[in-house]
């Protein structure tokens, strides 16, 4: 990146203040945990001042005063909670070694454009940091469950040795434990046999339903549209109780089949959505086109329309598949103890035996929709280059 | 014509035979439980030895025993009773008998009498509570406290009213989310005699008492409604004592080391047990039957206790109680029942809270909102 505006050195008034704000915040971190908040706080913000104004004015040598932040703030961090205290320290005592000289020398200004006022450049940081509090916020409970799923005790506890960094503290036994037990195996089974039929029924009747309501002949399109939607509408548990007496009497309740349609028509919906969007923006003439050159109507679908409304399909098959793998409600209701689902046996266990492999079974679902989502992101890349219509 | 004749009536004979055999006794049972290492006790002391006796029956387990009434009100509704065998606790049991939903059983008829001949009925005495209840299990409500968590200079707690001493042993209790035990706590430490604690509790005097005495600790009060939560919250330090299950405090003490100690004063005893659902097709009955027959027979209600501090229902298998699978200690010191725990306990009276129930929950649920 280029510099757009030259920067100069800022006004003590400016820097140390804002530098003392950010050392009250994260002394109000350290304070907390060490029993007051408030003193924290203001012992933070005094010592970054000081700090920021004495190496502002009487050292003149970056570097060494960065490194010497890291060193610092490392020691102090050991001195109050070892280890991690240290790895939290170091992390702190490089990011005020930063901020101080970049707020100091002005380089924050340097990738702005020059006329902004400073109001907008607060604005332009503010805004960064309020996205990032809010990801952290979205995002915090997830990553807590991961460190916690390597925890030696069978409790959902932080023990001191993990806070430590004492190998002691950690294990896979959670991990061993879910790849080991037959409650758990049966339940991955299970989920893994009936989340793929119930999205490919779900997609294939979905991208019908979705192709057949968007041709304009269709009579009572929208009455039609709002039913099959309706699952997704309609409270859950309700859909649930209606489907558990209805597959009683026709003696679908408990069996395997019953369960792979019940999450078949929850899946629909998304794919009808994600189906009709796509389809907003297919030229019908291609159809006709085809039409004309004598091909039948199956061939022009699998031919010319299904390779471009592809994108839209695998999407709703997506969202199929995931409500189908992370539904316990339904299959509360529908499904016998014969058809556990991972949800479900998350669900019971949860309840009755707080356990961490419940954990290590999150890390894992999370680590693979991760993979799964990247490798679908990185096809619809790779097809749209193929095709040349990516932007980038 | 006359071998054809003899072929057809030999090949009637065999499908004959073989439906016969099929209808007397299916091979898949359906088993709901709690889960958890209970589930477990009995999945090692009664199903697994089943199942090597008859290796080709196959035993499904649900963990639904804590919505086993709704369910099997809506399994009843929908006509289509998908279990086979169902633990309940007794007050479950009781509700489930009325109502018609689970089956009467006949204790001379359908359970084992005693090793040394005495009857079912006399082994299990007063614990048959109820027509439809085979009782399992006598398991106790009781406090556990941080031992490192008891301030210098003082005795660890040992009677009920610690649990309202807020100025000795500081720190967070936790209380199950419902009436039943906290109100009968609450009025023992209120200077109510043991044995007129329900004719208090009948007056509404009485339940305001109660919950007035329940008011001095509410902002000290974690309430749980899972039986892990005390376990959990134990060991994580975030309360000092909490009431939970004896069999759940066993696990934390022992079997995971946990700094807890037990505090088994006026601790309330209860029964864990099966019923059959009313309504199940001849050959699922008589599957259910023969189960129940060997499952609490003298020894295999013994054989639990080696997996779980439970004691065990019948009187004859009391003296059987051996030591801990795993871990080699001996189990009987750890039973709710034993002497040294037995000391001071309290009796939960099945009729008063079928008759009070609603109305005390409801003013406890008002009175936990305020």
């Amino acid at each position: 990146m280029v510099a757009l505006t030259p920067i100069s050195r800022k006004p003590v008034r400016f820097y140390v203040p804002t530098v003392a704000l950010a050392g009250a915040f994260a002394g109000l971190l350290v304070g907390t945990a060490n029993g007051s908040g408030l003193l924290g706080a203001v012992i933070g913000a005094v010592l970054l001042a000081v700090l920021a104004y004495v190496v502002t004015h009487f050292i003149d040598n970056e570097k060494p005063v960065r490194w010497a932040f890291v060193i610092l703030f490392g020691i102090a961090g050991a001195a109050l909670a070892g280890v991690s205290g240290a790895i939290i320290g170091l992390a702190f005592g490089w990011f005020f070694g930063w901020f101080t000289y970049w707020l100091y020398e002005g380089r924050y200004r340097a990738r702005l454009a020059p006329y902004l006022t400073p109001g907008q450049v607060l604005w332009h940081f503010a805004f960064r940091v309020l996205v990032g509090a809010i990801l952290i916020f979205l995002i915090t409970p997830i990553l807590v469950v991961m460190p916690l799923s390597f925890n030696a005790e069978n409790f959902f506890t932080f023990t001191p040795e993990m806070l430590r960094f004492d190998p002691e503290g950690y294990s896979l036994k959670h991990y061993r434990d879910f790849f080991s037990s037959d409650d758990w195996q049966q339940a991955l089974r299970n989920s893994l046999l009936i989340a793929p039929v119930a999205t490919l029924l779900a997609v294939s009747f979905g991208t019908l339903a979705a192709i057949g309501l968007s041709s304009e002949h269709v009579p009572f399109r929208r009455a039609i549209m709002a039913i099959l939607i309706s699952p997704m509408i309609v409270p859950l548990i309700i859909s649930a109780a209606g489907m558990y007496f209805f597959y009683s009497r026709i003696g679908l309740q408990g069996t395997y089949l019953g369960v792979v349609l019940a999450h078949a028509a929850l899946g629909i919906p998304f794919v009808i959505i994600t189906v009709t969007a796509t389809l907003v923006g297919f030229d019908r003439s291609l159809t006709r086109a085809a039409a004309s050159m004598g091909a039948n109507p199956v061939t022009t679908f699998f031919r010319v329309q299904m390779p471009l409304i592809l994108p839209g399909v695998i999407s709703g098959g997506l969202f199929a598949f995931i409500t189908s793998f992370d539904e316990v409600v339904v299959v509360l209701f529908v499904g016998s103890a014969g058809q556990k689902t991972l949800p479900w046996q998350m669900f019971t266990g949860l309840r009755e035996q707080i356990s961490p492999t419940i954990l290590a079974v999150a890390t894992i679902l999370v680590a693979v929709s991760i993979c799964l989502l990247t490798v679908v992101e990185l096809l619809r890349r790779r097809s749209e280059r193929l095709r040349g219509m990516s932007p980038g | 014509m006359k071998f054809t004749k003899t072929l057809m009536a030999t090949t009637a004979l065999t499908v004959a035979a073989g439906t016969v055999g099929a209808q007397e006794m299916a091979d898949e049972m359906t088993i709901v439980s709690w889960g958890g290492a209970y589930q477990q006790s009995q999945i090692n002391a009664y199903a697994d030895p089943y199942q090597e006796m008859h290796p080709d029956v196959e035993i499904v387990w649900d963990e639904s025993s804590a919505e086993a009434v709704a369910k099997l009100r809506a399994q009843n509704e929908a006509g289509n009773i998908t279990w086979d065998l169902v633990d309940v606790v007794a007050a479950d049991a009781i509700r489930l008998c009325d109502e018609g939903l689970a089956m009467e059983i006949d204790p001379d008829e359908d359970l084992a009498a005693a090793p040394d001949g005495t009857s079912a009925e006399d082994d299990f005495g007063d614990l048959l509570v109820s027509d439809c209840f085979i009782p399992q299990i006598v398991y106790s409500t009781t406090f556990g406290y941080r031992t490192d968590m008891v301030p210098e200079g003082v005795d660890a707690p040992d009677e009920i009213c610690d649990v309202w001493d807020l100025e000795t042993y500081p720190g967070k209790r936790a209380l199950e989310k419902r009436p039943i035990n906290n109100m009968e706590w609450a009025l023992l430490c209120d200077g109510v005699a043991k044995d007129e604690v329900y004719d208090v509790l009948a007056t509404p005097e009485g339940q305001e008492r109660a919950l007035a005495k329940l008011g001095e600790i509410k902002d000290d009060v974690i309430w749980w409604s899972a039986g892990a939560d005390t376990p959990q919250l134990l060991a994580d330090g975030e309360i000092f004592m909490g009431s939970t299950y004896n069999g759940r405090l066993f696990s934390v003490i022992e079997e995971q080391g946990q700094p807890v100690g037990m505090m088994w004063d006026a601790q309330i005893f209860d029964l864990g047990g099966w019923i059959i659902p009313e309504g199940l097709p001849e050959d699922r009955l008589a599957r259910v039957k023969d189960f129940v027959m060997f499952a609490t027979d003298t020894q295999r209600l013994a054989d639990q206790a080696k997996w779980i501090s439970y004691g065990p229902a019948r009187k004859s298998s009391a003296p059987l109680v051996g030591q801990h699978a795993d871990l080699g200690i001996e189990m009987a010191p750890h039973m709710p029942t034993a002497p040294d725990n037995a000391k001071n306990t309290f009796l939960y009276n099945y009729e008063f809270w079928a008759d009070y129930r609603d109305d005390i929950d409801a003013k406890f649920q008002a009175w936990l909102a305020q």
